[in-house]
């Protein structure tokens, strides 16, 4: 019957709208963006002659474009490691089942439903060098507290490129106030597989004598491998887009201790014109953010096609 | 969120002995989470003659909302922008999610699943690299520096989560209870209105819960595609924040009026909220 060929195409149809604007707003745009990275496109005037990869080049020997590399690299790995840390803290503590313990949960995950325009307004304010914390630090006996993300110092020094290679002392505060609003999310996951673990493994580790320590790191640690991932995918990708919780907070900082490229692209495109440049820092910032997640995603892929027949 | 009233006896290292340790470690973290509404709190509702560096951490000595109304006063227009967005973006991006994630879910066409994946990246990208393109698309066609333009990019970028969550969603729904109307000779859409729809209401509350926070916390589109007039509250208090000029307390005060609906959301309907959370990451 004609009619019911007709139908068979009609679930695909009503997809086909998302399908094409997706089509559009990200690969089309994507390509578009390649496309301005390699033209001449550096003033007000739109100039989409070919550059070739000069503006790779420039921004490879770029001092500010290495300062970002090199704090994006240090800000992600500090970030990402401490909300590994207190997230798997903070969900055994909580998965104690203490009376009350659904409260700090709550406490603990609140953040995560604020701005990063709000998180860094406020930790600006809390992690000034003349107020705040130091004020603590002054009471309790600290002569000299930390400069906090006044500071321009780079620990170790290297030399590298045009850059020092180093953790810039700046960056600590940044990953403060993005691990107060984003550990949240990691104790979450860890939670909700804590409480997938049943009772009858952790029973069968106790009767096999093993010690509470022991139990912990080799039977649920173990199966928390899959939580561990997710938050590590979901926390890259937000540390490398990063743009609103520096922008906010920080800015640039005095010799880029604080700049990152979310910042850097923004500036130099919308302030600056040189749209050529953006578009470049916005091409690599998308590498690396897809050399992270299109593994994950693939692997994903590969898992939900185990009940569909390809042909 | 669901407190369980009855409490089981404490498994793992919390013995009896432990559980006070425990009760001071979680309070001594908690303090450090909370620290930051204390501040706004307590700066937001001191007068001016008690803004000063050294008294940050002091309780007001007088509480005064002075700080609040210069703050909305100036605020006003742009809370206004965020609910002209956040609305309409919020229900039209659930809608859009919901038949996707229904029609993915339950009736796979070929390469469903090769679509959904890259349908997936969408969530990946980092938004700069669309940037410059999409303000160009968005002159060209007339919606730049409009709500309306704001609108129709929140709900083309929500494409994927929304329909990623809603496909989760609906998967859990048994095929027996479509089938009844597929014998009827219901087809995609008669099931979708008479079966899926009316199940639908927990999937629009945790997508509708999600979408709003999202869109009401976003900055990026919102600082690159709006000028003056037309800022979300967002873009108004990093202006604010950014600008010397304004007393410290009105800071605060804002930054809390910025906080405050999303917060709501989350105090009122938090079990929603983290099911969102939890459907957006996905499992590995």
């Amino acid at each position: 019957m004609h009619g019911q060929r007709l139908e068979r195409f009609v679930p695909f149809l009503m997809v086909l709208p998302s399908i094409i604007l997706i089509a559009i707003f990200v690969y089309g745009f994507i390509g578009w963006t390649g496309y301005v990275s390699v033209s001449n496109w550096n003033t007000f005037v739109p100039d989409f002659s070919f550059a070739g990869l000069k503006n790779y080049a420039y921004l490879f020997r770029d001092f500010r474009f290495q300062s970002d590399l090199r704090n994006t690299l240090f800000f992600s790995v500090l970030f990402i490691g401490s909300c590994l840390v207190i997230g798997l803290a903070l969900a055994v503590l909580v998965d104690q089942k203490l009376r009350g313990a659904a409260f700090f949960r709550n406490v603990f995950l609140f953040p995560m439903a604020l701005s990063f325009v709000v998180t860094g307004v406020v930790w600006q304010w809390i992690l000034n060098p003349s107020t705040g914390v130091n004020l603590w630090l002054r009471a309790l006996g600290v002569e000299n507290p930390p400069l906090w993300y006044v500071s321009t110092q780079v620990v170790p020094k290297i030399a590298l490129g045009r850059i020092q290679f180093g953790l810039p002392l700046a960056i600590l505060a940044v990953v403060i106030a993005g691990v107060w609003q984003q550990s949240g999310f990691a104790m979450a996951t860890y939670l909700a597989g804590l409480q997938s673990i049943p009772e009858e493994v952790r029973e069968a580790a106790s009767v096999d004598g093993a010690t509470e320590w022991q139990k912990f790191r080799y039977v649920i640690l173990p199966m928390l491998r899959p939580m561990t991932i997710t938050i590590v995918i979901m926390l890259a990708h937000v540390s490398l887009k990063t743009f609103d919780l520096v922008y906010a907070m920080t800015g640039p900082g005095a010799g880029y201790v604080t700049d990152v490229p979310g910042v850097y692209m923004f500036e130099t495109s919308f302030r600056g014109n040189h749209y050529a440049n953006g578009a470049g820092i916005a091409m690599v910032m998308l590498i690396l953010s897809a050399a992270v997640t299109v593994p994950y995603l693939l692997g994903r892929g590969r898992r939900d096609l185990g009940d569909v027949d390809i042909n | 969120m669901s407190t369980s009233t009855r409490s089981p006896a404490p498994r793992g290292p919390a013995s009896r002995l432990k559980a006070p340790a425990l009760y001071a470690l979680m309070i001594l973290v908690a303090l450090f989470f909370l620290t930051p509404v204390y501040v706004m709190l307590a700066t937001s509702l001191k007068p001016l003659d008690q803004i000063t560096l050294e008294q940050m951490w002091e309780w007001p000595r007088s509480i005064s909302f002075q700080s609040y109304a210069v703050a909305l006063e100036k605020l006003r227009p742009n809370l206004i922008n965020t609910f002209r967005l956040v609305i309409p973006a919020t229900i039209i991006s659930a809608l859009v999610g919901s038949l996707n994630g229904y029609v993915l879910a339950k009736w796979r066409f070929r390469y469903a699943d090769q679509v959904f994946t890259w349908l997936l990246f969408g969530m990946f990208v980092p938004y700069q690299s669309i940037l410059i393109p999409l303000i160009r698309f968005l002159q060209e066609i007339q919606l730049y520096n409009t709500i309306a333009g704001l609108v129709l990019v929140h709900v083309v970028y929500g494409i994927p989560i929304t329909t990623l969550m809603f496909r989760n969603f609906y998967a859990q729904i048994p095929d027996s209870l479509m089938d009844a109307a597929r014998i009827d000779g219901a087809g995609v859409w008669g099931t979708y209105v008479r079966i899926a729809l009316p199940l639908s209401l927990p999937g629009f509350v945790v997508v509708g819960i999600w979408q709003f926070t999202q869109i009401w916390n976003e900055f990026l589109f919102a600082v690159s595609i709006t000028q003056s007039t037309k800022q979300p509250i967002m873009v108004a208090l990093q202006n604010l924040s950014g600008s010397q000029i304004v007393q410290w307390n009105v800071q605060m005060a804002a930054a809390l009026i910025a906080a405050l609906p999303t917060l709501l959301v989350y105090i009122l309907l938090g079990r929603w909220y983290v099911r969102g959370l939890m459907a957006g990451a996905v499992k590995g």
